[in-house]
């Protein structure tokens, strides 16, 4: 390196005359240093948005899975309608009969965002389909989140570690499992709003400035519109604030910082119609109010200490305080809880807190996979290096204590924790993971580029250190040992061999894993080609045409936001589980008898059913496999429905060795009628279900009550029609 | 209707008798042939003339019962006159004689040649009707097979004398049951009545054929079809259908294991694919629908054209919907001509690129480039037109849009029929676009070297931190 600098003015001055426009684009290091910076952002930025386009290359371009479909339908509403029409929406297609109030049970942001970029990219008349905004909206703002790791990264280290930080995120899959293309869901948005309030309150922590303080307010209010994890949020940042107060580091710039996020941020999320009063009265919300209130305590007494100067009689004057502030406040909490002014926690809080709770109290938070705890191997695939340098990273943060590493060791910490509970909030440990480990390889490869660089500059150059002055005073100290140029190149080999790695498991993972629409299923055909499943969109679009507009269709809650945004029809329940009672009831239906079922159908205006059945295919995510969650939903609210009825010996099966109940309820009947007659694999009796790997016990269902209306080409979605009731004469 | 005919027919006969330049022609023989092999019923006549009054005639009249006239989609007349062929065009007046119990539809036909007395002359009229084949029994089951049944006048309808006539039907299979005269043979599909000689005008006798056609019923109640012209060079035309079994409705709901099992005997009515016929140098060929693309498709291209075989979400039958859009760009100079007077010239063909398909409502939407002027249709058949603007990528004014809507489309029309469009267009206009966004990215450019020159602090000194440092 440092020979191009001597040989670069060489040839320059030989000739200055003849090229003087030359001496002007001439960089200076510094303007070197920009330009590769810039540059190298760029290519990430493009990195970021690129890699997350391998499903609308695979598949095309199209909404994946099942929320993003809701997402999607209400974008299309608010396009078309207006904000107004939105925030008002009356949804009577979901819900039968209850209905849902769209507007006041969602968070608008991600939906107002794809609808701003759509106005704005006609405003400019590039006529794009929202569609179209909507599957690329999650690969933009993981763009943009990249952008704001790199300034993150800048805060808390310097701009190297900003920059590995933005490449890290740019390919970590466990941020990519919810930002590819098509994914359009909250998730894909809240992440950069999250760590945008993050970055723009650790800005205004370190500078005490105003302006950042009501930047990450107006982050803050973003995040709140976006996506549920706001929570997170309100109570990391008091966290912080409270470890900042108990370690002594306490500031104006805190104080500033803080107060300000917090009232204008409180008062700008009680815009948002899900959050409203809630910001003041829930109980996950107190935390943030209770550092606010003690923040102001810890100034009042900051104050009275430079009045008082006097040590003594201020001692005094701090317990009385302390006693007061405190009793006040466990008062208010007391009152307000028992009084019901402040609700309790969530279940789903606490399934957060303690990760057994959900499984024993909320079986429907606990029927998601998503919400299951993570395994090991979930880690591995979706951090590969970064679990072994995100303790490396701590290491550093530690040896370098600052305001801004301190936030970013708990923001790693918890939401680890957090990425321990549930599956899903690997999510939000992802950009902290990215940040840690960036400060690792940052700080690791430039003390041993320094160590590499130190042989070939002259001795003095070493006591002019760039930045780390303990790197610069480590390479003097340690200029005595043997190989030790030789170790740094190894070791500096080494870790490009394991960035080079985790490149290529992340390429790897998003290729395979995580772009798979899972609305089209993919297989190896056996002549090595790809077989395509389009089974679920097929019965959507059966539906959407086939059936009268007005049908009611009953199914399994997973269904239903994609029965009404691809079939466009009325469903008894759907995606939002926000009534637990008329999920039950439904669950109940499937786990009764056919005819008691029919009673429960008439009751809610059912005009078809729709189940799942991947018994031909073997596709293993189907209703017979999710049968038990219906039973112990059903169960919990209706005792009528009891689980081991379902059970051969604490056993669930299908066969011949099946209780009596499981081989004649509703959902055994819908998914196997007629099966018994099928051959699905060469050498296996007929009615062999490729799933279970048994014969199926009951090959003689007769349906009374309703008929088979439409069975998809590999039986994945089976349709039914509730007949109707039979005249009395 | 049957039984009200004759009274009619003898108010229609004394009327037309009574004009002396129709009565003067006598058709001495009549050969028609009924093809009853899809949903769509085409008539071909074989006809000869003879002029048998004092004068020449220069006017033939075809009469055809309402039902029929009303389902009529198009129709084809060619004249004969020892060996020559002269294609005449399809008459579009159809007179009506105001009378209260008529039931007869009028089209008079300008002979291209005057018939000189006593001469006679061959007319070939070809006829395509739609929606005359009614399922009977209206409903049946997956297993069953679709029957048809057909009515028709057994005489050819006509204000003439006719000396001698003949029908034939042309059946896809068997036949369930037909009327039966004295006159009539049956040769494996083919069913045929006559001859039958002197008959006067307006001779009517009902003849009613049930049979079986499983051939796909495939009706599009709505076919909107929209191309968009490029002067860069390109066509591209998109297609939206919405497609609807017309036969006999399922009923008893749709078994997915018969129909798998045994293909041939279950659903034998239904249909799976469709089958569009796109121009020559067909290119980007899509298939989708409103909630994503439809994998299942394939497309074979040659130098006739290129053939897209479109296998539909689910199997479509009797009363089932499905809608669905296919689009493709085509090369323009195959499409573009300019004329003398500096116009450009659109030859675009009227109708479905899908194979035997009935077509309700067209609509065509011709988009002219932004800055179009002076645009004028020209068809041989009778459309409603109107004109609209379109916005799309980068567009300022709108591009002006050619709206042409029509009833009743047949493949025929495809076949026969060419709409031309007129336009003016300068080439100038092509570059709008491009100094558009040249001159957008300049924009941002210089936006950006200006904010980077520019200072907007308010105060020189650096921050606040330094100044309350300062004031402790």
């Amino acid at each position: 390196m440092g020979a191009t600098s001597v040989a670069s003015p060489a040839p320059l001055n030989s000739a200055p005359s003849s090229f003087p426009s030359l001496k002007a684009l001439k960089f200076t290091t510094k303007q070197q240093e920009l330009l590769i910076r810039v540059s190298a952002l760029a290519l990430i930025y493009v990195l970021a948005f690129v890699v997350r386009l391998f499903s609308v290359l695979r598949y095309e371009s199209m909404i994946h899975e099942f929320d993003p479909y809701f997402n999607y339908r209400t974008t299309l509403f608010l396009t078309k309608n207006g904000f107004s029409e939105f925030w008002n929406w009356f949804d009577s297609e979901s819900w039968y009969p209850l209905g849902r109030i769209i507007g006041g049970t969602l968070y608008p942001g991600l939906m107002v965002t794809a609808a701003l970029i759509h106005r704005i990219l006609h405003f400019f008349s590039f006529a794009v389909h929202i569609r179209e905004v909507c599957v690329l909206t999650a690969p933009f703002f993981a763009s943009n989140t990249t952008l704001v790791a790199y300034f993150f990264g800048k805060e808390i280290w310097d701009s190297g570690a900003g920059l590995v930080a933005a490449a890290l995120i740019a390919i970590c899959p466990g941020y990519i499992s919810r930002s590819v293309a098509g994914s359009y869901d909250n998730e894909g948005v809240a992440i950069f709003a999250l760590l945008l309030t993050f970055y723009l309150f650790v800005k205004a922590v370190n500078t005490g400035s105003l302006a950042w303080s009501l930047a990450s307010a107006f982050g803050y209010f973003y995040m709140v519109s976006a996506w549920g994890g706001y929570v997170f949020i309100i109570n990391l940042v008091p966290l912080y604030v409270l470890v900042l107060l108990v370690t002594g580091r306490y500031s104006m710039r805190l104080y500033v910082a803080y107060n300000c996020m917090y009232v204008v941020g409180m008062l700008l999320a009680m815009q948002i119609r899900f959050v409203g009063f809630q910001h003041v009265q829930s109980g996950e919300h107190m935390a943030a109010m209770g550092v606010f209130f003690l923040l102001q305590v810890f100034y009042f007494l900051d104050w009275v200490k430079y009045i008082l100067n006097d040590i003594k009689l201020f001692h005094s004057f701090l317990r009385i305080t302390l006693t007061c502030a405190i009793t006040v406040g466990v008062l208010a909490l007391s009152i307000g809880t028992a009084s019901g002014y402040i609700s309790p926690w969530t279940g789903r809080f606490y399934s957060l807190l303690d990760p057994t709770y959900a499984k024993d109290h909320i079986p429907i938070i606990a029927s998601v996979s998503e919400h299951q705890p993570t395994a090991w191997s979930s880690f591995m695939f979706d951090f590969h290096i970064l679990l072994f340098l995100f303790p490396a990273g701590l290491y550093f943060c530690f040896k370098r204590l600052s305001d801004a590493t301190i936030f970013v060791v708990m923001y790693g910490l918890t939401s680890m924790y957090f990425a321990g509970v549930m599956v899903r909030l690997i999510l939000v440990a992802a950009p902290a993971m990215c940040l840690v480990s960036s400060i690792a390889v940052s700080a690791t490869v430039k003390n041993l580029s320094s160590l590499v660089r130190a042989k070939s500059k002259s001795p003095q150059g070493s006591g002019k250190p760039l930045s780390g002055s303990k790197a610069a005073a480590k390479a003097s100290a340690d200029q005595s040992l043997p190989f030790q140029k030789n170790g740094a190149i190894a070791l500096l080999l080494g870790a490009l061999y394991l960035l080079c790695r985790y490149a290529i498991h992340c390429t790897w993972v998003t290729s395979e894993a995580y772009s798979s629409p899972s609305i089209v299923l993919a297989a190896r055909g056996h002549g090595g080609g790809r077989v395509i499943f389009d089974d679920y969109r097929e019965a959507y679009y059966w539906l959407r045409q086939n059936t009268p507009p007005d049908a009611k269709v009953m199914s399994w809650w997973d269904y239903g936001y994609q029965i009404t945004a691809m079939g466009n029809r009325t469903v008894i329940v759907d995606n939002n589980t926000w009534n637990n009672t008329h999920i039950a009831t439904v669950g109940r239906a499937m786990s009764s008898y056919e005819h008691e079922a029919y009673e429960i159908m008439l009751s809610l205006d059912v005009n078809y059913v729709l189940v799942v059945f991947g018994g031909v295919t073997g596709y293993s995510s189907d209703d017979i496999n999710k049968f038990l969650w219906m039973v112990r939903i059903g169960g919990g609210v209706f005792p009528v429905i009891k689980e081991p009825d379902y059970l051969v010996n604490g056993e669930f099966r299908v066969d011949k060795g099946a209780a009596p109940k499981m081989l004649n309820c509703l959902m055994y009947k819908l998914c196997y009628y007629r099966f018994g007659e099928m051959t699905t694999e060469y050498g296996k009796p007929p009615g062999y279900d490729r799933v279970r790997g048994v014969e199926i016990g009951n090959k003689d269902i007769k349906l009374e009550y309703l008929e088979e209306a439409f069975t998809t080409s590999n039986w994945i979605v089976r349709i039914y029609k509730v007949k109707p009731p039979k005249n009395r004469w | 209707m049957e039984c009200r005919l004759p009274f009619s027919l003898v108010v229609f006969c004394l009327v037309i008798l009574s004009s002396t330049v129709r009565s003067e022609l006598v058709i001495s023989s009549v050969e028609k042939f009924v093809d009853l092999h899809s949903h769509i019923v085409r008539v071909v006549s074989f006809l000869k003339v003879e002029n048998q009054g004092p004068y020449d005639v220069s006017e033939f009249v075809l009469a055809f019962p309402d039902a029929q006239a009303k389902n009529l989609a198009t129709m084809l007349v060619i004249y004969l006159e020892e060996g020559k062929i002269i294609y005449s065009e399809f008459p579009i007046n159809s007179t009506k004689p105001k009378l209260k119990q008529s039931n007869m539809t009028f089209y008079p036909v300008t002979l291209p040649k005057k018939l000189e007395k006593g001469k006679t002359a061959g007319l070939d009229v070809y006829v395509v009707l739609t929606n005359l084949l009614k399922p009977l029994p209206k409903e049946i089951t997956q297993a069953e097979s679709q029957l048809l049944v057909y009515t028709d006048n057994i005489y050819y309808t006509s204000p003439y004398h006719i000396r001698n006539q003949s029908i034939v039907f042309r059946l896809p299979g068997r036949i369930e049951s037909y009327s039966e005269y004295s006159e009539m043979r049956l040769v494996e599909s083919e069913l045929r009545y006559g001859p039958f000689e002197e008959q006067p005008p307006f001779s009517y006798s009902p003849v009613v054929v049930h049979f079986e056609n499983n051939n796909s019923f495939a009706v599009a109640s709505n076919f909107v079809q929209e191309i968009e012209i490029s002067h860069w060079g390109n066509v591209q035309v998109t297609e939206q259908y919405t497609i609807i079994h017309g036969g006999a409705h399922l009923k008893n709901g749709f078994s997915r294991i018969d129909y798998q099992a045994n293909p041939s005997m279950s659903g034998a009515s239904s249909f799976r694919t469709l089958v569009a016929r796109l121009p020559p140098m067909s290119h980007s060929v899509y298939y989708r629908d409103e909630i994503g693309n439809i994998s299942t498709s394939h497309l074979r291209g040659d130098s006739q054209g290129t053939q897209l075989e479109m296998e539909l979400r689910f199997p479509m039958f009797g009363g089932w919907k499905i809608s669905f859009s296919i689009g493709y760009s085509l090369p323009l100079h195959d499409f573009l001509f300019e004329s003398d007077a500096g116009n450009n010239v659109l030859n675009i063909t009227f109708g479905s690129s899908i194979e035997e398909i009935v077509v309700e409502n067209q609509i065509v939407r011709v988009v002219l480039p932004q800055g179009s002027k002076d645009i004028s249709v020209k068809s041989r058949f009778t459309t409603k037109k109107s004109q609209e603007l379109k916005y799309s990528h980068l567009d300022i004014v709108g591009r002006p849009v050619v709206v042409l809507e029509k009833d009743n489309v047949v493949p025929e029309h495809k076949r026969y029929f060419q709409v031309y469009i007129y336009y003016k267009f300068n080439n100038i206009f092509l570059l709008g676009k491009a100094m558009m966004l040249i001159l957008g990215i300049f924009l941002l450019f210089l936006i950006c070297i200006l904010y980077m020159h520019a200072d907007l602090a308010l105060s020189k000194t650096s921050s606040w931190e330094e100044e309350t440092e300062g004031r402790k």
